[in-house]
């Protein structure tokens, strides 16, 4: 596969504090690359130094054959940024938003791809709109829509879905998994862990660090473990009375609780005895697949324990 | 190049018609300071209230007291009967000043001898007080003379003073102070207008954020400031368009020299003011900031350091280097020149060389900090 972004050791500090540690992969073309990760992990500023709107304190990036710290304007012709916070003029209506980014990207004929970009994202009836009067999830569209109307190669998508509703938020993943049928890359990061199955490949962002780069099924696959799904009466307590008693890594979702275990056969009754010991009915249990949330949270405190570990 | 700085003049003006509150105020200010300033702000004076203390009352004290009668200068208001009222008319403010004849005044005149008059003026503002008292020796002089050559004629003889001055006030002979002030409002409602409007607009589109996605694109730090600065300039002369006209409705003021210098100096002038707007956006982050930031380092310095209100010549010498740091200091000697006097470009082509450096100076400085500060975040 052809690569079209090469990170080497690129590394951005910002006073004392270390934005991105010293990291460095390869994106290839066509892909839908997820960045995950928790807040402050270096998701943003990695983006951010992707597309020249900051310059990194080391290292450097080979964009599309293109130094990222050389030829930062031939760089900008080829990509699409779109930033974390909705960012366009509120007061230009839906076509004026579009026509602007078109005009600024030296594209002539805008006209046409215009109508096809607001058909896609389906905008098209509130093309008179003022940008500031629609909902969250169609500003977020109308956004995508102008970073895509000069053909970008590449798209940046830092949490595009961040504060938009459900219903708006598989509509927006419909549109990008359309897009991606066209010749082009999408790089995205998001703080939601059930969003990260629909990559190609991602990259497990925390402490400024990659804590493990590949496809999902191989990460999940990586985790050599199982996951026991149980639903009790009461949560919080079952959650602290399993961690004073046994070493298992507890880890809790609203209504039910997932235990990473070795054997369901062995493990199970161990850990219903130490419940029903305190008084707690388990009303089910069943085994599931580790989902990438499991294994995300799993590889999460392993490197948290590490990090506390005396050495 | 000039596709990317339309779309950002076309894209400015579409926000500057939107925005009906900020476009009301944009043209209601020049107005609100013209009134203000050429009603208000006045320094003739004229009008002066004059008490009589008369204690002759003879057809000769009633002559010399006609002579002040007769002018704008002076209004009669009250004529006084004792030594109290005198004292009492200055304190009440009733009066501005005294004028009294002694009860010899003609006797003495008469019989050759120096005759004295009184005059106690109200010196607590000692400006209209020095004012009115040139205006007073004027007006007694002119009295004299006339008596003086009348009572020669009667006996045959013909008088000629040995030194007549003739003054003349040029360009402004009524010594309006409106004619000296409308210059001045001109630069000062424009610079205000230019830095505040460039600055916030500038600090707008970092505080939604919308700077990143023109930073992502190839706009370059100079693109973006001329689409920035274009339109701003296109208001502006709109904008003293309207304030010349307003000055010529309202009082009369007509530029009496050729439009080309006047838009030529306003031209400069304008790019120099734009570029210390764009140097306020690189400094301040917030609109609330870019807001007063701008109304400081425009109004103030235009107000008291141009020679707007306040000569230069009269400051001490280091205040009077720091006034070079004010455009409108050097615009307003092409504005008084032209509108004013008339003159053609001799008397100021040093300040359309000073204006050029300044504009030139402030696009540079405005450019190298956009360009850093996109660079370095």
């Amino acid at each position: 596969m052809e690569e079209i972004i090469k990170i080497s050791n690129l590394k951005k500090v910002y006073g004392d504090v270390i934005g991105i540690d010293d990291i460095s992969f390869s994106i290839y073309k066509n892909e839908m690359f997820g960045f995950v990760g928790p807040d402050g992990a270096g998701k943003t500023t990695t983006i951010r130094l992707l597309c020249g709107l900051i310059n990194p304190t080391e290292g450097t990036a080979d964009i599309m054959g293109y130094d990222l710290r050389k030829d930062k304007m031939k760089i900008k012709d080829n990509i699409g940024y779109l930033s974390q916070k909705f960012s366009l003029y509120t007061d230009l209506s839906v076509d004026e938003n579009i026509e602007f980014f078109a005009d600024i990207h030296g594209v002539k004929n805008y006209k046409e791809r215009r109508d096809e970009l607001l058909k896609f994202t389906r905008l098209t009836e509130f093309r008179k709109f003022y940008a500031g009067k629609l909902s969250g999830g169609m500003k977020q569209k109308l956004a995508l829509a102008c970073t895509l109307i000069h053909k970008p190669k590449i798209i940046f998508l830092d949490e595009p879905t961040t504060g938009v509703d459900p219903v708006s938020r598989r509509d927006f993943w419909k549109i990008l998994s359309d897009l991606i049928k066209e010749e082009i890359t999408i790089i995205i990061s998001t703080p939601y862990l059930d969003e990260a199955e629909r990559f190609n490949r991602i990259a497990l962002f925390d402490n400024a660090k990659i804590l493990k780069l590949d496809t999902p099924a191989h990460i999940r696959e990586g985790l050599n473990k199982i996951v026991i799904e149980i639903v009790c009466s009461d949560i919080r307590k079952s959650d602290k009375v399993l961690r004073e008693n046994t070493n298992f890594e507890i880890q809790t979702f609203g209504d039910r609780l997932n235990v990473v275990a070795d054997n369901f056969e062995k493990d199970f009754p161990q850990i219903e005895s130490i419940l029903n010991k305190n008084g707690i009915e388990v009303h089910d249990k069943r085994m599931i697949p580790a989902s990438l949330e499991n294994v995300f949270i799993h590889l999460l405190k392993k490197e948290h324990q590490k990090e506390h570990e005396p050495s | 190049m000039f596709t990317r700085i339309f779309a950002i003049v076309k894209k400015e003006f579409r926000q500057i018609v939107r925005d009906k509150r900020s476009l009301v105020l944009i043209f209601f200010y020049p107005v609100f300071m013209l009134i203000l300033f050429g009603y208000a702000l006045n320094f003739d004076v004229t009008h002066i209230k004059m008490g009589i203390y008369d204690l002759e009352k003879s057809e000769f004290s009633r002559e010399f007291i006609k002579t002040f009668n007769s002018s704008e200068y002076f209004d009669i208001v009250k004529y006084i009967n004792n030594p109290d009222d005198v004292n009492h008319s200055l304190d009440d403010k009733s009066v501005q000043c005294v004028v009294t004849i002694p009860a010899d005044f003609s006797q003495k005149f008469y019989s050759k001898e120096k005759t004295d008059v009184q005059f106690l003026v109200d010196g607590v503002n000692g400006n209209t007080a020095t004012i009115i008292m040139n205006y007073v020796n004027a007006a007694t002089l002119g009295f004299s003379q006339k008596i003086s050559a009348d009572i020669l004629a009667r006996a045959g003889g013909n008088i000629k003073m040995p030194v007549n001055i003739q003054g003349v006030f040029w360009y402004n002979p009524d010594l309006k102070t409106t004619e000296f002030l409308i210059p001045g409002l001109i630069a000062t409602i424009l610079i205000v207008i230019c830095v505040t409007l460039t600055a916030v607009s500038i600090v707008r589109e970092k505080e939604q954020g919308t700077i990143e996605q023109i930073n992502v694109s190839p706009v370059s730090p100079l693109e973006l400031i001329l689409g920035k600065i274009i339109p701003y300039i296109l208001l502006a002369i709109l904008i003293s368009i309207i304030v010349l006209l307003l000055g010529a409705i309202l009082f009369g003021v007509q530029i009496k020299g050729s439009i080309l210098y006047m838009f030529v100096g306003t031209l400069l002038y304008l790019i120099a003011c734009l570029s210390m707007g764009i140097f306020v956006s690189t400094i301040a982050d917030s609109m609330q900031v870019a807001f007063q930031l701008s109304t400081l380092i425009s109004q103030l310095p235009t107000n008291i350091l141009s020679g707007f209100i306040f000569p230069i010549e009269s400051m001490p010498w280091p205040i009077q280097i720091i006034t070079n740091l004010s455009p409108a200091k050097f615009f307003l000697v092409i504005l008084r020149s032209v509108v004013i006097k008339g003159t053609g470009i001799e008397t100021f082509w040093q300040q359309f060389v000073y204006l050029a450096i300044f504009a030139l100076a402030f696009l540079t400085i405005a450019m190298i900090r956009t360009a850093r500060q996109r660079r370095t975040v």
